[in-house]
């Protein structure tokens, strides 16, 4: 327990540090912040005295006013004021301008950070958490670097200003300090250390919130069609009171510092007042003197009492800060090895060599697996659900990299070359597809940006789905909604493999790809696929055997291993699994 | 909002009163202690009377401990207060997004449903809690300041209040700026949500295309955007301070000549300036607080209209008392053989975007109890529709659904709901065990869980886990292969026992033995399950008592496999590809 503790309390100082960082980018338009502070502040010292002086040139009695001084030190007064505001707008813009920095570029390195996480990384992270963090958790970092950092600058500064002053005057109350201000310290310091783990607790259980929230709604038909609308929100308000009762323990107790602190103020207050009024006893002090000092100790305890408020909106934003950093500092994707090379000109010879690998240490979903695929060639996998197929082009890709044996492309270990070559040179149509929030044009030429209009309308023509793109009212300009909801499974299906039909990669991976699309159709996209195919080395995961009976090569996957391999007519002589999975679709 | 404030905060009111009351004794506190600061300088110091500074002091002292625990206890509720309205806010809010019918949840986006579930919940929790905590102090001390001025001199408070309505000016007419402001911000937010959502579901695309790079920058477009609104928007706001003490310093040096006129003609005094200046502090910075709140509920309007907007849809898909009465229906069959029907479609004609061609177009067919209905068609044929339809997640155009005689719409939501078990085709796994899965939380046994998962044929993987059913699943079932993801989902739809079984080309990542064997079992141990089945594959389809062949949104054939093998031509055509000749023959 001890250990985590002492974790963590490294992990809020390098916070604090991290956090600097980011603000020094800008440290010239700090500089030029803190110059504005300092004027403003100076000019509001200069202000009363400007006032004390205009007030003092209005001699009383009737027709005694001193009209052309008064005038004089008002105009210097607007002059000032004028300029004061000038200067306080100036540095918000200044302020604004550092913490929308700060901001774009934390949500910048998120993202990014996001795009080279391992792609396994969000199969146990909830999407509404890690949004949490991108934007409410760095929200509540900017909203407090762009107000605190101001006001924490006006403290010390109006602080040290009446400081001086007050020890100018009676250096001997100032002692009344050396009693309060360490008290208050003490209170801030114990309250602080009371709140941390709670705003700490407040960010988690915001985020374990939205990410409830975000797979309840992504799968809100399911429910729906269930009737489990009651239950969800049970399940719902258990989360929602955890994340109100986290907010209200840490703004409570938050809250608490302020009328704290400010006690402790009221109480310096009263003790200047009786020790003040035993020193004027005593002949030490003149009236004057205390109503100065009592003045200037308002203006040191005023700023004190905002920095304590301050305080609890910092704590807030260090524990956000640090489910940020948190998140930068998730293992990426192991970097490409030292000195790797691009893959270019890629032949599209690719070896398995006694590979083994599991997601999970100890539990292998591929044992000591070889293969070979030639150029040119088709290899087909088959085997029963749950064999390990996804999980090789999971390898072949590189989403993983196999915990033992090795992975050659054309003679060389896949490890060898950059990722984003090596996966440059495979086409991959999936399983899962994915569409994004654009139109159908720029999904089509994703992969391909600069694929002309009628390369995109030919790849279209080519997987059968150009009718039906230009049955839509805007053709390849129709937007698709989010989560393309607005076309069938089947349809995306098509996208995607037009997709694919844009790149020229020599290298082919075909995971279930037509498994939503009817038998007719895909017959007809049968011999564009066989373009696709041409001359490119293939890996076919499929169910229907139909579609994979002339490969060059079928592996039987069982188990992790491969059970058996040939071509179809070896394979339906040697009567094994192969044949039995093959007569079962006539059953 | 204000209908948001009104039905949340309303129970609340007696408290928040209790709780203004509070604050209010502790500001009066907090404001007493510099009077009898003035008090002990100016009347007992003079009189030389130490046993009284003791006494004034302890006052004092008193003052601040009630300031300091009336503040506290004020927070406090005012921190409940907020906490408990957000917390019905949110769960009512959830409530209502989880009861939005399809089309809804359409037209207002996934991820702007989920903002509007965090931040805007958030914004508006915020502002309740700060509202209240500093809504109390600045008015009295705005108020209080203005009256002592006008007891000082009517005339220089008159100069200083001609400022007030200019302020007031101001700040409506950046708070009029600014809220639409915050709205098209959050809807910024919502496009920054959609695409960090929609780029961790693609991730394995993305990667797989080396696209990282294109969607860095294309995320720093909108990032950029959101950036940029939110530069804008504190703009806007940054200029009210700065006003607020132009104005008011303004009116300071307005009061301050005034006075000097008066003093000149003898109808005024100098101690009463002095005295205006301390009280001018006051009153600034009452000002200025007040004026921050303002900014701080723009932005909580604007989240909270957002909000509204959601809560104040109307029910669609509601449960009605008689659909028909008014329209004349040709029948397709006799009136006896609707009787005995399970499913009937009676001349069904439906659009989604309920303008151009028709997704479904008169579609008729009628299914008996324990049945089985295969649907086969093309893509884009209208075969999800007809599911869709069925579990009326949209309401037809034209036509008529009949569940066991009953029109669909007439059926009261729950018993209706318990009717089916349904697997679409892209069905969600939920973060939770296995057997959570199963059940969805629905009362069902441990046995009826084992049960659903044999017949799924999930049992064998289940059993080979380490946790069997009580296995933890990742997030969308990552940790399952895609044939073990669909069997997982076909044991939630069989749990049950429903009457009627769907299942949306929910075979099709199985390998047909493990296919042909889960079709068995359920014909075996689900005699009286009305089944539907859309699928891909003649052969999952097969043995269907009857198969509805779809094209382009109406159907082509229906009949028996046999029937359709002799007199249509689009399913034989489907039969060839997929079987062979002799298979087809």
């Amino acid at each position: 327990m001890k250990g985590i503790n002492e974790d963590k309390k490294r992990y809020s100082g390098r916070t604090i540090l991290r956090l600097g960082r980011y603000m020094l980018q800008y440290k010239w338009m700090l500089a030029l912040a803190f110059l504005c502070t300092l004027g403003s502040n100076l000019f509001s010292l200069i202000g009363p005295k400007l006032t004390g002086l205009c007030i003092g040139a209005v001699e009383p009695g009737r027709g005694a006013v001193d009209f052309g001084a008064v005038f004089y030190y008002a105009a210097w007064m607007a002059g000032f004021y004028v300029i004061s505001a000038g200067m306080s707008y100036g540095l918000q813009v200044l302020m604004l301008t550092i913490s929308r920095g700060v901001v774009f570029r934390m949500r910048q390195e998120v993202f990014e950070k996001l795009m080279t996480l391992p792609a396994g990384y969000f199969d146990t992270h909830q999407t509404g958490d890690v949004i949490s963090r991108i934007s409410y958790d760095i929200d509540t970092v900017n909203a407090s670097l762009s107000n605190d950092l101001v006001q924490l600058l006006t403290t010390v500064i109006t602080v040290a200003g009446a400081l001086v002053m007050m020890v100018t005057i009676s250096p001997r109350l100032v002692l009344v300090f050396a009693f309060t201000v360490p008290l208050s310290l003490f209170i801030t310091k114990y309250i602080t250390s009371r709140t941390r783990p709670l705003f700490r607790k407040r960010s988690a259980s915001l985020g374990e919130l939205n990410g409830f929230v975000e797979e309840m709604i992504s799968g809100q038909k399911t429910l729906k069609v269930y009737g489990r609308e009651e239950y969800t929100q049970g399940r719902f308000d258990g989360k929602n009171k955890e994340a109100v009762e986290a907010y209200y323990q840490a703004e409570y107790y938050g809250s608490v510092v302020g009328p704290c602190v400010n006690f402790i103020n009221n109480l310096s207050l009263s003790l200047i007042s009786v020790f003040g009024a035993l020193l004027y006893l005593g002949g030490a002090m003149s009236v004057g003197d205390i109503s100065s000092f009592v003045l200037y100790s308002r203006k040191f305890s005023g700023p004190i009492n905002e920095a304590a408020n301050i305080f609890s909106e910092l704590q807030s934003a260090f524990a956000a800060a640090e489910r940020v950093f948190r998140l930068l500092d998730e293992e990426t994707e192991a970097a490409d090895a030292p000195g790797a090379g691009e893959l270019t000109r890629v032949r599209g010879d690719v070896r398995l060599r006694h590979v083994s690998f599991g997601y999970e240490p100890g539990r292998m979903i591929l044992r000591n697996l070889s293969l070979e695929a030639q150029p040119g060639r088709l290899i087909a996998i088959v085997g029963p659900t749950g064999a390990g197929k996804t999980t090789l082009i999971n390898l072949l890709m590189r989403f993983y990299d196999p915990q033992s044996g090795e992975i050659l492309v054309d003679g060389q270990n896949a490890l060898s070359y950059t990722r984003s070559s090596l996966r440059r040179a495979y086409a991959m149509v999936l399983q899962d597809t994915w569409l994004f929030h654009g139109t159908i044009y720029e999904n089509l030429a994703y992969g391909k940006m600069d694929a002309s209009r009628e390369e995109v309308e030919a790849a279209a023509k080519a997987a059968r789905i150009h009718s039906f793109i230009m049955r839509l009212p805007e053709g390849y300009d129709t937007v698709l909604t989010d989560e393309g909801t607005n076309i069938s499974k089947g349809q995306k299906q098509l996208l995607t493999i037009a997709r694919a039909m844009l790149l020229d990669a020599r290298m082919l991976i075909l995971d279930e790809a037509t498994s939503n699309v009817d038998t007719r159709t895909e017959q007809q996209i049968q011999r564009a696929m066989r373009r696709l195919m041409e001359g490119k080395t293939c890996f076919v995961i499929a169910h229907r055997l139909s579609t994979i009976e002339n490969a060059d090569l079928i592996l039987v996957v069982d188990g992790g291993e491969v059970v058996e391999q040939g071509t179809h007519r070896e394979l339906m002589d040697w009567g094994g699994m192969y044949r039995r999975l093959y007569e079962a679709q006539f059953e | 909002m204000k209908q948001l404030v009104m039905k949340y905060l309303r129970p609340y009111f007696l408290k928040m009163g209790i709780g203004f009351v509070i604050k209010f004794g502790g500001t009066i506190m907090d404001l007493c202690i510099p009077y009898i600061l003035a008090h002990i300088i100016d009347r007992v110091i003079p009189a030389q009377n130490r046993p009284a500074v003791f006494g004034w002091g302890g006052l004092m002292l008193l003052c601040s401990f009630l300031a300091v625990s009336m503040n506290i206890i004020a927070n406090r509720m005012a921190s409940r207060v907020a906490s408990d309205a957000a917390e019905i806010i949110r769960r009512d809010l959830f409530s209502k997004t989880m009861h939005l019918s399809n089309a809804q949840i359409d037209s207002f986006t996934k991820p702007s449903l989920i903002s509007r579930m965090t931040t805007d919940t958030y914004n508006v929790h915020q502002a309740l809690g700060r509202v209240q905590r500093l809504g109390v102090r600045a008015p009295i001390l705005l108020l209080g300041g203005i009256l002592v001025t006008f007891t000082l001199d009517w005339a220089m408070a008159c100069v200083l209040l001609a400022a007030l309505p200019l302020l007031a000016l101001i700040t409506i007419a950046v708070s009029r700026r600014s809220i639409p402001m915050f709205g098209a911000l959050q809807e910024a937010i919502d496009r920054f949500v959609r695409m960090v959502r929609e780029d961790i579901a693609g991730i394995r695309v993305i990667k797989a295309l080396s696209r990282t790079g294109f969607e860095t920058e294309k995320f720093r477009s909108i990032n950029a955007e959101v950036a940029r609104r939110e530069k804008k928007n504190g703009m806007v706001m940054a200029v009210i301070d700065p006003s607020v003490s132009i104005l008011l310093n303004l009116g300071l040096v307005g009061v301050i000549l005034t006075g000097a006129f008066r003093v000149n003609a003898g109808i005024s005094e100098v101690g009463k300036i002095l005295a205006f200046t301390t009280y001018f502090t006051i009153i600034l910075n009452a000002v200025m607080s007040i004026t921050r709140m303002f900014t701080m509920l723009s932005k909580a309007i604007a989240s909270g209209s957002r909000i509204w907007q959601v809560l104040e849809c109307g029910e669609d898909l509601q449960v009605l008392e008689k659909v028909y009465g008014e329209e004349k229906h040709e029948e397709m069959h006799g009136e006896e053989v609707m009787e005995d029907c399970e499913i009937c479609f009676d001349h069904v004609t439906f659009s989604y975007r309920k303008k151009g061609e028709p997704n479904i177009r008169d579609l008729s067919f009628c299914i008996r109890p324990g049945e089985t209905l295969g649907i086969i068609g093309e893509i884009g044929s209208g075969k999800s529709t007809i599911i869709n339809l069925l579990l009326r997640l949209y309401d037809v155009d034209r036509g008529r659904i009949l569940i066991g005689g009953r029109d669909v719409r007439e059926i009261p939501t729950r018993e209706f709901k318990e009717m089916f078990g349904v697997v679409f085709q892209n069905d969600t796994l939920f973060e939770d065990t296995i057997a959570g899965n199963v059940t969805l939380g629905r009362r069902l046994g441990e046995e009826q869980v084992k049960e659903a998962l044999l017949y799924a044929r999930a049992s064998e993987f289940v059993e080979n886990r380490s946790g069997r059913e009580e296995e933890a699943l990742n997030i969308k079932g990552a940790n399952l292969s895609g044939g073990q993801k669909q069997r997982v989902l076909i044991a939630r739809a069989l749990a049950a026992r429903p009457r009627i079984l769907i299942l949306d080309d929910s075979s099709s990542a199985l390998d047909y033995r493990t296919d042909a064997q889960l079709r068995r079992g359920i014909r075996e141990h689900f005699q009286e399950t009305t089944l539907v089945v859309v699928a891909q594959r003649i052969s999952t389809v097969r043995n269907a008592d009857q198969i509805l062949v779809m094209e382009d949104g109406a159907p082509v054939g229906y009949g028996s496999h046999g029937e359709l093998l002799e007199n249509c031509a689009v399913y034989r055509e489907i039969s060839r590809s997929q079987m062979g000749e002799e298979a087809a023959g």
